[in-house]
């Protein structure tokens, strides 16, 4: 501890008045990591909570885990199996060989993610003469969940540098950007780099290996109307996928966890799942009305499989709750969870090129935040004008 | 509880405050008064006037009598200070581009007033005019703004404070004790101001004074705080609406005014809350207005290094043990300063941290009260977290979309989400659990200062 601090002290002279002065935000990041800085409450209020932004976002990071430690072993466990080299079941899935296929996969992953994105983050923390924000620990994190396996790292980098730049620093940084980061690095590598991004080959690390695949549930959906995996395995999460994404269970206890502290809101979840239910129920409803066979047989999947089944939960708990992407009013938020469900499903089933709805569904409805804000915020000021003209009538 | 609730609610002038928080912190007073904050060295600064600038009408080595003006407002010679003791004008303190800081004045041992005719006045002018000549017109404020009053407008109700939630404050039948015959003059006076007095006071109010006031209407109100701010209870009983204007006073204003009536002395003299665990033995005390507190503290403060606040934790100013008490204060708190880095804070668990998240465990353990400090737990960010405000904040006001309207200096937008109705304390408890340390009094107070030039 006192080592640590004094280290920091040694050094900083160098990154204030010396020759290092850009690696300011970066020491300052690194010791207000260490130590909580000792600031005292300087204008109102004398005391404060004892949250801040940096336990804000290791709530979510913890939330996270249960999803990232399945995502490892699912890794593993899936391209084992596509390669055949084991039978399926769960005898086979938390083996040591399975974790460490993942941990060599997803590792890099993380660590270039946060290497290119904590990097652009410096960059604009020295311009702009700010402190780095903390917001990006968290996307540094979720980008890898939401990747497939088998993708390149360098796409990985470039995806995570588009999503700081594009999705965040020109919109002013933390705070002010419209889009969710993780999503738009998905967006840009789903729509950047196809191949690495669908098909049945990128799930399982395959793509150096011929003759297996492994296709996701939704890609066979899309194409047959139906699938191979149960809803149980999907739930369970021991199906090919994103690597955090596969395990309902695994993003569930993440879920609890989030709302059980508040930091995630769960009136965004709640509302969802209604959307996304609804919209599976309507489905069912119409499905005979379909021509094709395929869709009259994926309109009429049970229209809870839909919470199971892609990355619908992870993108309800972890992406559609990102607060500053999201509406900000209460009353929105039902609105905009609402909407992310229904249009995920719908997206999903309705367009076969786009297996996955939960990622545009989002997006677009991050968008739309804005303006659902925008008519709850009216709501208030036409209350408060009618007020004021029944007193003066 | 909840039906209790509701049937309450359903009562007329009841009313139920359901977001809000009581801060979990220790020190809390003893509900005696025990003894009087007794100086030499009496301060009155300008700064504890919103908005106000100004105008000397005494020089140094003057003589005053409890009462004198000692400065009035550049914008409105009306509004004038009075002196809260008889003395020597010792100095006057000026800051950058001989900003007055502070009238600082010795006092005299026995004290003599400035005495103007006691009684009632008879009508709304008489009673205006009474109160302008004896000094007291600043125990008057105005919404919206929250600054002493125009003499000159119509106000459509006079609301009066006969509460206290504010962190370790006294409770109003402690401070009324003794007191309950100057209260009703008080009230007598106040109520000739406005065609309507709103008297607030706590559900479980006891002090007859406060339950069987007489000439005023009478509101309850339950919950935690802000449930006892002016604020919230013009917002549930009369809403301010652009162009009006309501006048407002605390209880213990009143006191004054009724002791003014019944003398002719203007005597500024409060029960005070002597609170915090900075304090050896917290309790309710009286003071003068703008007393020096080294000399008392001495033997009040526990020895370590502790924050003294003139006012709560929540709103007060943080004037040191050398300072003065605010010309309106009613509580001295004595909070631990914040010490030294902590090591991981942000990440490791702890029991002895207080956080209205539950990301700590301070929920597990509702009624435990905190020794607060003024840590900050963490640095100024953007603004991230959504729907966090909205638990502390009982208004029918979106809290965010105000406060970034301030930030912009949107006054249109301003005044459209509701910036008459508030003044810069009631984002106190926002700013307590903002988690992203986010300075919001202080936005807040230059906002409506701006919009109140714009207006005026």
């Amino acid at each position: 501890m006192k080592l640590f601090q004094n280290l920091f002290d040694a050094t900083r002279p160098a990154v204030t008045t010396g020759k290092l002065k850009g690696l300011y935000p970066l020491h300052n990041a690194l010791e207000t990591m260490f130590f909580v800085p000792n600031h005292n409450a300087h204008s109102g209020a004398h005391v404060r909570d004892a949250i801040d932004m940096k336990r804000t976002m290791i709530t979510v990071i913890f939330a996270l885990i249960p999803a990232l430690v399945f995502g490892l072993f699912n890794a593993g466990y899936q391209h084992h199996l596509a390669i055949g080299q084991i039978e399926s079941g769960w005898a086979n899935f938390w083996t040591l060989e399975n974790a460490i296929y993942g941990a060599w996969k997803v590792i890099p992953m993380i660590m270039v993610t946060y290497i290119a994105g904590l990097a652009i983050e410096i960059y604009f923390a020295y311009r702009n003469k700010h402190a780095v924000n903390e917001g990006f620990l968290v996307s540094g994190i979720l980008i890898p969940l939401i990747m497939p396996v088998d993708i390149p790292l360098w796409m990985v980098a470039i995806s995570t540098a588009f999503a700081v730049l594009i999705g965040k620093e020109v919109f002013g940084g933390t705070g002010m950007n419209i889009l969710n980061p993780a999503l738009t690095a998905r967006a840009f590598a789903f729509f950047a780099y196809p191949t690495y991004m669908s098909g049945d080959k990128v799930w399982a690390g395959l793509t150096q290996v011929d003759g297996v695949s492994s296709a996701t549930a939704l890609g066979q959906y899309a194409t047959t109307g139906t699938t191979d995996y149960s809803a149980w395995d999907a739930f369970l999460g021991i199906i090919p996928g994103s690597i955090g994404e596969t395990s309902t269970v695994a993003i569930l206890i993440g879920a609890i966890y989030l709302i059980a502290t508040g930091v995630g809101s769960w009136k965004i979840m709640f509302s969802a799942v209604l959307g996304a239910l609804t919209m599976g129920l309507v489905f069912n409803g119409v499905a005979d009305l379909m021509v094709s066979p395929e869709q009259q047989a994926y309109l009429a999947v049970p229209f809870y499989y839909h919470l199971v089944f892609g990355g619908f939960a992870f993108g309800a708990v972890f992406m559609a709750t990102d607060p500053v992407s999201a509406a900000h009013t209460e009353r929105g938020k039902w609105i905009y969870g609402f909407l992310v469900g229904v249009f995920s499903i719908m997206i999903r089933v309705f367009n076969p090129a786009y297996p996955e709805g939960v990622m545009l569904a989002i997006l677009l409805m991050n968008v739309f935040a804005p303006l659902i804000d925008h008519y709850v915020v009216e709501g208030n000021i036409t209350k408060r004008l009618k007020r004021a003209q029944t007193v003066q009538a | 509880m909840y039906l209790c609730g509701e049937i309450l609610a359903a009562m007329p002038n009841v009313h139920i405050v359901r977001n809000g928080l009581d801060l979990p912190i220790l020190g809390a007073p003893e509900a005696i008064v025990d003894g009087h904050l007794s100086a030499s060295v009496y301060a009155v600064r300008p700064s504890d006037f919103r908005g106000l600038v100004p105008k000397l009408a005494v020089k140094e080595g003057d003589r005053v009598l409890a009462g004198d003006i000692l400065f009035t407002d550049k914008a409105n010679p009306q509004i004038a200070i009075a002196s809260p003791v008889s003395g020597e004008v010792a100095r006057i303190e000026r800051g950058d581009k001989r900003k007055i800081l502070a009238v600082v004045l010795l006092a005299d041992a026995q004290q003599s007033y400035r005495s103007v005719p006691s009684g009632t006045p008879a009508n709304r002018e008489d009673a205006i005019q009474w109160l302008l000549s004896a000094g007291a017109w600043s125990l008057i404020e105005s919404r919206p703004y929250g600054r002493i009053a125009n003499p000159e407008a119509q106000p459509k109700a006079v609301f009066v404070n006969g509460m206290a939630t504010e962190p370790l404050a006294v409770s109003p039948a402690v401070a009324l004790a003794g007191r309950e015959e100057d209260f009703a003059k008080g009230l007598q006076v106040v109520g000739l101001l406005s065609p309507r007095t709103v008297l607030s006071i706590a559900a479980n109010e006891t002090a007859a004074a406060l339950t069987k006031a007489s000439g005023v209407e009478i509101h309850q109100f339950k919950g935690p705080h802000p449930s006892g701010t002016t604020s919230v209870h013009i917002n549930r009983v009369s809403p301010m609406n652009k162009g009006e204007t309501v006048w407002t006073l605390n209880y213990q204003d009143v006191v004054v005014i009724g002791h003014l009536a019944r003398t002719g002395n203007l005597k500024l003299e409060r029960v005070v809350s002597l609170c915090g665990t900075g304090i050896a033995k917290p309790r309710a005390i009286t003071a003068t207005a703008g007393a020096q507190l080294e000399t008392f503290l001495s033997s009040e403060l526990k020895s370590g290094a502790y924050r003294v606040i003139s006012g709560s934790v929540l709103t007060g100013a943080n004037v040191g043990k050398n300072g003065y008490l605010g010309y309106y204060a009613s509580q001295i708190t004595a909070i631990p300063e914040g010490q030294g880095t902590d090591f991981f804070g942000w990440v490791l668990p702890s029991f002895a941290k207080w956080s209205i998240s539950r990301t700590l465990f301070s929920w597990l353990t509702p009624s435990k009260k905190y020794d607060l400090s003024t840590k900050q737990h963490g640095e100024d960010r953007a603004f991230v977290v959504t729907g966090v405000y909205d638990k502390v904040f009982p208004f029918d006001i979106l809290p965010l979309p105000l406060i970034k309207a301030m930030w912009s200096k949107d006054l249109e937008k301003m005044e459209q989400l509701g910036a008459y109705e508030v003044v810069a304390e009631d984002f106190a408890l926002c700013e307590v659990v903002c988690p992203s340390k986010q300075e919001l009094q202080k936005l807040a107070g230059e906002a409506i200062d701006l919009l109140y030039t714009e207006m005026n």
